[in-house]
């Protein structure tokens, strides 16, 4: 434990509007800390350099998940746990179901929540390609009021994110509509569980089942971590195979085009040679379930390396 | 009273209840008046002249204690067998992190800040990091050459066996540094008092090695020392030689400062600064008949010892006498040496050279198999020891071990005909690659030749007051259940309930010196000793008259509580006796290298991801003979953890290396097995007796180390057909091979995925 | 409601904490690690610190029945929680049947993680009385044991489930 507690001020203030009051009365003074699963191991590292602390750990207003009929909106506060237990985030987003399984163990699912996993913004964030697949949009609250804006293109840049100093992000909101596609997502880390990914995809897929012929790319969302400085949605491979048909060829052209979309590094945990063809062998992979699939409305859950939510 | 009424039995562990409540007192638990904590400046250079200290604005420095080499009152070194290491480094530092300065406060989170604050201005010198720049001598860190010691062991006339052979197969393995990664750090609280010396209290597994250390470093009589240990979260030889250098420390600035001292390392600094396993080098080149005998052969075997000597000749002692494993070598040469590098020396860790070796000598088995076209299986029985026959320093094996019937059972209950089959078949169509793996080997328990001798272990089993029976070793426990089976031998030596003997917590105030608790040395050597102290009490209650023959438990209470009640507390002393027939020649290295040995075969079954490139290990088999199973539970977890620790070292656990230092120094990035990683380990035994063991047993905590690396890395070669030859084995070297195998040149192209 | 820290010159508060069911009050650092107020203030060294970083799970506690690490807990965030340590565990089923069957099954070795790995088995439990093996894979892969290999400790916990529909 290399830093000193009287070093740090912290405080709780109860509720969101108290809490965006301090940020609006001292914008950029104040570090929200939530569960901690982050900002504790950088403190206990002795590599903290913020020194006060706003705690927004389990505010009810962003620990909540609200239901409407088109969409779900997920308080920044939810931990992992509170996605894995409610009953909608299985069956509707089962992508992000899968990324909280695998963040770290029971005990880190218990206190990570989902708009920390934003707002650190670590490339390797378990959740986040499953935001981006989902067309996640983001509702931002300060003593202004609140904004909503897409989650694409949140971040900017390493660490950079589209958030102002006195705000806070309040939900995440996720549209109903993608139950007909086809789930895939997997996560290759170091080992099965407690791992930072090497690679994550998140991915959806929707044939077109044509009267006549063969079945065609409707719809493809891809989207992977590790592989850039920003959690990466492959819009350039999404397009080069909108409308095809899944064959030998076409996977062939996904891969290549994926590899020249991301730009992955040699790091402490893996190489770029690596990660690069990993996260070609990984969407070749979805493509290939997603045209083996007979009936994309049938089974959607079969076969789509979920279960467990482990990386094999 | 028969054996195997508590021998052979499960029964409860001795300390398990404190343990499972949280009761049990660890180091860092304990909180004595007036404490200060301690912290280590270390060396930011891999290796340079100290050219200044300067102490940084912002630190109120008047508030610590300051030590230096200078405040050394004795020899400045960690005493252990060449006396090269320093405690604190003086003028010149030889690896990162080596120690410069201490200091203490009574505010634990103040140090972090004031070491920052410490800046320390080098000379830098030029620095070498492995094996092969060592070897080239054009920098010369340690000694005259490098070189901490070399070994040559000779049998026959290898000479001549090139021109017979109808086979020469050559190899060259490697194995990486592994870190121990007991779950406690290293700790030490250290008091000093002007009258009655240092006393430390520790996590560590040698009470003796640092008592001896503290007397040189501190220029003390061995009476104004005391060393006492403390419930130890796991040690496997992490803790051997290193708490000499913390309880060193704390002793330090518990004098300077005349208060008792704590130092507790955090995970970072105990796995960058701390002993690791010393990397290894090894070449074969064996010469083999046309029916794939071995006729005979070469080894070089190189470790890499780090920046000074510590324990490197001991390891490679061991490896050098494991390298040929449990084959019948007509002709040997072994070269081994133990060469210095600017890293943090390299130390003990559970198997202590044999793992290196034993890796190298089995994936080197599977490689000559494959060479002249034989299988795995059958390379293996056409080479096996037999017994009447002599390992590679010429010790016979007179025990009627049968090797090929262990490979015939190991091969049954692991599937591994049938599976190897279905493998194949699945072979063209699957996107995971299976394949089963083999490992024989075998691991000598105790110190190497003439060095049970050199400890002349010394042990007491005192009668007490209240009839129960104490057993006074300075062998710890830390995990592997040495209070528990030392309380069977006695109890099941003298007709006792297991709950009438209790085991003495290592003092060196009050418990002999029985030796390290290392080499797997414990319930076979020490416990053979404490079967004679104990029958030394029955015959001192029986020459008083107060005990009959044949005696009952509550007999022999009763006598034992009347004799203290008129001579007090009396104690049976037993000291090691070599065992008759055991010859060790030092100069030629040859001999009886070990009392007994222990016989293994493992099997693993791995599949490859070929999207992921991962190895998974499926299912794992281990098969040993041990001599006789003390305690069935105790066994069988010393080796699913030893296992456990071993698929890490083959699979996971990689130490990144950048100019001497650890640049992955963390539980984040320096990756462990979880719970969801480890596959099922199924053990068994089979007991073929001991006579130099407690009730016949082996030593058995490091025979599981050596097995599993090779026989996962052969089972990656059978899945892949890549000959794999250096651990650990990552899923990027899996793809790098892959790929670097695959036919068109250029870009990566994927294996798997597409087909 | 207000949960701002009490002005002090020293930056530290009151706290009011419920550990092991026993109201407790403490001045503290607001970011003192839970872990740390509760080995140095509270004197329940039965929580170990393996590493600080979330990784090794041996600093595991309970708080209102959710597993967590409280090496990365804020104290402040504890207020007002209901926290539950190793040594809380006395009379609480089914710990004391894990406890047991720890024994029995060789569970414990050096005994460093055990405290963590009890507490997680404890949650696993509560939350899932009859845990396949999977499951327990699962529900303790955020505690590491270097010791046993993790084969004795799943025998006890299937154990230990076992007990419980005989009870």
């Amino acid at each position: 434990m290399r830093s000193d507690p009287s070093d740090y001020q912290l405080v709780a203030p109860g509720s969101l509007h108290a809490a965006v009051s301090l940020l609006a009365a001292e914008p950029g003074a104040w570090l929200p800390i939530a569960g901690g699963t982050d900002v504790m191991v950088q403190y206990a590292a002795g590599k903290l350099t913020a020194r006060k602390l706003l705690s927004i750990w389990n505010l009810p207003e962003l620990r909540q998940i609200e239901i409407v009929p088109d969409e779900i909106r997920i308080g920044a506060g939810c931990t992992y746990t509170d996605l894995r237990k409610h009953d909608v985030v299985p069956r509707d987003f089962p992508l992000l179901a899968s990324a909280a399984q695998w963040t770290g163990g029971i005990a880190n699912q218990n206190r990570g929540t989902i708009g920390g996993n934003i707002v650190n913004a670590s490339p390797a964030a378990d959740s986040l390609p499953a935001l981006l697949v989902y067309d996640a949009e983001l509702i931002l609250v300060s003593a202004r009021g609140e904004r909503r804006l897409p989650y694409l293109g949140f971040h900017t840049g390493y660490k950079k994110m589209q958030l102002l100093p006195d705000e806070l992000i309040r939900a995440i909101c996720l549209p109903r509509k993608f139950s007909n596609y086809v789930p895939y997502a997997r996560k290759v880390g170091a080992r099965n569980a407690q791992a930072i990914s090497k690679v994550c995809i998140a991915a959806l897929g929707l044939l077109s089942s044509g009267a006549a012929g063969t079945p065609r790319i409707e719809d493809v969302r891809i989207a992977l971590g590790s592989v850039a400085p920003v959690p990466l949605r492959l819009g350039e491979t999404e397009k080069a195979v909108q409308g095809k048909v899944i064959d030998r060829a076409l996977l062939t052209l996904a891969r290549q085009t994926a590899i020249r979309e991301i730009s992955p590094i040699d790091d402490i945990r893996s190489t770029a040679r690596y990660r690069a063809t990993v996260a070609g062998n990984l969407i070749v992979e979805f493509l290939d379930r997603m045209g083996a699939t007979p009936d994309p409305r049938a089974d959607k859950l079969k076969d789509s390396g979920l279960k467990n939510g482990q990386s094999r | 009273m028969a054996n195997d009424r508590i021998i052979g039995k499960p029964v409860p562990r001795k300390e398990g209840r404190e343990k499972v409540t949280g009761q049990a007192q660890y180091v860092d638990d304990m909180v004595l008046p007036n404490m200060l904590h301690g912290a280590t400046v270390r060396s930011q250079v891999p290796r340079g002249k100290i050219k200044k200290i300067t102490f940084g604005p912002g630190i109120a420095w008047d508030e610590f204690v300051i030590v230096s080499a200078k405040d050394i009152p004795g020899a400045n070194c960690i005493a252990l067998i060449v006396d090269d290491q320093p405690c604190l480094a003086s003028e010149f530092v030889n690896h990162p992190e080596e120690p410069i300065l201490l200091l203490a406060h009574p505010d634990r989170h103040v140090l972090p800040k004031a070491v920052a604050a410490v800046s320390i201005e080098y000379e830098s010198l030029p620095a070498i990091f492995t094996i092969e720049e060592s070897e080239q001598r054009s920098e010369i860190i340690w000694g005259a050459d490098n070189t901490f010691k070399t070994y040559l062991v000779e049998k026959g006339n290898v000479d001549q066996v090139w021109d017979q052979a109808a086979f020469i197969v050559e190899g060259e393995y490697r194995t990486g540094a592994q870190e121990q990664l007991y779950i406690e750090n290293n700790g030490i609280i250290a008091v000093s008092d002007p009258a009655q010396g240092i006393t430390v209290w520790g996590s560590l597994q040698c009470p003796y090695y640092v008592h001896k250390a503290l007397m040189k470093l501190c220029d003390l009589l061995e009476d104004k020392v005391r060393v006492v240990q403390m419930e130890t979260g796991g040690a496997f030889g992490g803790k051997e030689e290193y708490p000499s250098m913390i309880a060193g420390h704390a002793a330090l600035l518990a004098m300077k400062s005349g208060r008792p001292v704590k130092i507790v390392y955090d995970r970072m600094e105990d796995m960058v600064a701390t002993t690791k396993r010393h990397p290894s080098r090894t070449r074969h080149r064996t010469a083999l008949s046309k029916d794939g005998k071995i006729l005979g052969g070469e080894i070089d075997f190189a470790i890499d010892g780090g920046a000074y000597a510590t324990l490197s000749s001991v390891v490679l002692s061991r490896g050098t006498i494991h390298a040929g494993g449990p084959y019948y070598w007509p002709s040997i040469r072994i070269r081994a040496r133990a060469v210095a590098t600017n890293a943090p020396p390299h130390g003990a860790f559970r198997g202590f050279g044999a793992p290196q070796c034993l890796f190298a000598m089995e994936r080197h088995m599977d490689r000559i198999a494959q060479t002249i076209g034989v299988s795995p299986v059958e390379i293996r029985r056409r080479n096996f020891l037999k017994t009447g026959q002599t390992t590679t320093t010429d010790q016979t094996v007179h025990e009627l071990i049968d090797l090929d019937k262990l490979l015939d059972r190991a091969l049954e209950l692991s599937d591994y005909s049938l599976k190897r089959k279905r493998f194949a078949a699945q072979y063209e169509t699957s996107t995971q690659k299976k394949g089963m793996g083999i490992a024989a080997f075998l691991h000598g328990a105790g110190f190497t030749g003439s060095g049970e001798r050199y400890l002349n272990s010394l042990v007491a089993v005192e009668g007490c007051a209240d009839g129960t029976v104490r057993v006074l070793v300075s062998s710890t426990e830390f995990g592997q259940g040495t209070k528990t089976v030392l309380s069977q031998i006695v109890a099941e030596t003298l007709g006792l309930r297991y709950e009438d003997v209790t085991v003495a917590q290592p003092d060196t105030v009050e418990v002999p010196n029985s030796g390290p608790t290392v080499a797997s040395r414990t319930v076979m050597v020490v416990g053979k000793i404490v079967q004679s102290a104990a029958q030394g009490i029955k015959q001192t209650l029986q020459a008083a008259g107060l005990l009959g023959d044949p005696y009952s438990a509550e007999e022999f209470s009763a006598a034992c509580r009347n004799y203290v009640a008129a001579h007090g507390p009396f104690r049976s002393l037993a000291r090691y006796e070599a065992p008759a027939g055991v010859f060790w020649d030092d100069a030629k290295y040859r001999g009886e290298a070990y009392a007994a040995f222990a016989w293994a075969v493992y099997i693993a079954e791995v599949s490859v991801d070929l999207n992921t490139y991962r190895v998974t290990v499926d299912n794992f088999v281990a098969l040993q003979e041990v001599g006789k199973v003390l305690h069935p539970i105790l066994a069988e977890g010393q080796i699913t953890g030893g296992v456990a620790q071993a698929i890490g070292m083959a699979l996971y656990e990689k130490v990144i290396w950048q100019n001497g230092r650890m640049m992955n120094g963390q539980l984040t990035n320096y990756i462990m097995p979880t719970s969801a990683d480890l596959p099922p380990i199924r053990v068994f035994f089979e007991e073929l007796g001991n006579v130099h063991g407690a009730f016949g047993a082996k030593g058995i905590g490091e025979l599981p180390m050596d097995g599993p690396a090779p026989a996962i890395v052969n089972a990656v070669v059978d899945a892949l057909g890549i000959p794999f030859s250096s651990i650990p084995l990552l899923a990027e070297d899996v793809f790098e091979a892959l790929t670097a195998q695959a036919s068109l040149p250029g870009e990566p192209q994927p294996i798997g995925g597409t087909r | 409601m207000t949960q701002s820290p009490a002005k002090k010159d020293d930056g530290k508060c009151e706290l009011s904490l419920d550990v092991n069911g026993e109201r407790k009050m403490v001045r503290v650092y607001p970011m003192q690690r839970l872990l740390d107020v509760l080995r140095h203030e509270f004197n329940l060294t039965g929580t170990k610190e393996g590493c600080g970083e979330g990784e090794c799970g041996s600093c595991s506690v309970l708080i209102d029945g959710e597993l967590v690490n409280s090496c990365l807990v804020p104290v402040l965030q504890a207020k007002g929680a209901a926290i539950l340590t190793i040594e809380g565990l006395a009379a609480h089923e089914p710990a004391r049947r894990l406890q047991q069957a720890f024994l029995e099954c060789g569970g414990a070795q050096c005994g460093i993680c055990t405290p963590g790995m009890i507490l997680a088995a404890v949650h696993l439990l509560d939350k899932q009385a009859q845990p396949t093996l999977e499951d327990i894979r699962e529900g303790l892969s955020g505690n590491l044991c270097r010791c046993t290999g993790y084969m004795q400790i799943f025998e006890a916990v299937l154990e230990a489930a076992r007990r419980g529909t005989s009870a």
